[in-house]
């Protein structure tokens, strides 16, 4: 099947997102895969913007409250061993009920531990990240939070990275 | 996302996005993407469907160790959405509009003669 992007989309959505103008991209970055994925650190990056309890605060969904236009573009570290009862979420574009049951529908956290104990993966990273995914201005993201997460990635061993936007 | 995946493969690490919108993945450069024709807030599916959210994460690490440049690179999940289309199209909507979502009503509303 071919997905289609738009299908859950009320039309007027549909249309914005249709017809919304994005600047060219120069070039598609490439990392070929370094090892066989059984041999490899592999990390979690979701856009749920969830947080661990008590332990980090949450995004700022106040600011946003304020000022719509403008989306938290820090992040949240996510240690591999989090529990369910641990995850705090409250993005204001999804309905998280779900995550709130099951972090695994967007941060498939557990998935991977199992891939990982049945050899699929070599390990899962030790640290994982969530971002907000609301940003109506990438900038921050590709200037200071992104670069900032990949150095953190590296500098813990992994090599591959699996993206889930909500 | 996009705009993250684009930084991480820069900085040398091999990306996959598993995506409900995988049309922007082509459209925005990400070098790898997985497409789920899932409801928003569900890339894995379905909360509690172990054996699901499995499948979809094999199938993104499948697309990882087997896609070769150039991307953009976009492969398509083969499964459906297991739930009732008219339930989950409002089923995965925030209880209350979004802040922009009330923000842009309130504009056409000002915009009205």
């Amino acid at each position: 099947m071919r997905v289609d992007s738009y299908r859950w989309l009320p039309p007027s959505l549909k249309t914005y997102f249709a017809d919304m103008t994005l600047s060219p991209y120069d070039g598609v970055p490439w990392t070929p895969l370094a090892r066989p994925l059984g041999e490899m650190t592999v990390a979690l990056v979701t856009t749920a913007g969830i947080n661990v309890r008590d332990v980090e605060p949450p995004f700022d969904y106040a600011r946003e409250r304020r000022e719509p236009l403008w989306g938290d573009p820090s992040f949240r570290t996510l240690p591999r061993d989090v529990r369910q009862g641990q995850i705090q979420a409250g993005h204001l574009h999804v309905n998280n009920d779900d995550l709130e049951r099951d972090v695994n529908v967007a941060f498939p956290v557990h998935r991977m531990l199992e891939l990982e104990a049945a050899g699929g993966i070599g390990r899962l990273a030790a640290w994982n990240y969530s971002f907000m995914g609301y940003q109506p201005d990438t900038a921050e993201w590709s200037r200071r939070y992104g670069p900032d997460v990949a150095g953190r990635m590296t500098a813990d061993g992994v090599e591959a990275v699996v993206l889930t936007p909500v | 996302m996009n705009a993250l995946a684009r930084v991480f493969e820069a900085a040398g690490l091999s990306t996959v996005v598993i995506s409900m919108m995988p049309v922007f993945g082509e459209r925005l450069g990400a070098p790898r993407t997985l497409g789920v024709e899932f409801p928003f807030g569900h890339p894995l599916g379905l909360p509690g469907d172990f054996a699901l959210q499995t499948r979809v994460l094999e199938a993104a690490l499948g697309l990882l160790a087997r896609a070769a440049p150039p991307g953009p690179v976009v492969e398509h999940f083969a499964e459906p959405w297991p739930g009732d289309f008219d339930v989950w199209k409002k089923a995965w909507h925030p209880r209350e509009p979004s802040p922009v979502i009330r923000w842009m009503r309130e504009q056409a509303t000002l915009r009205r003669p």
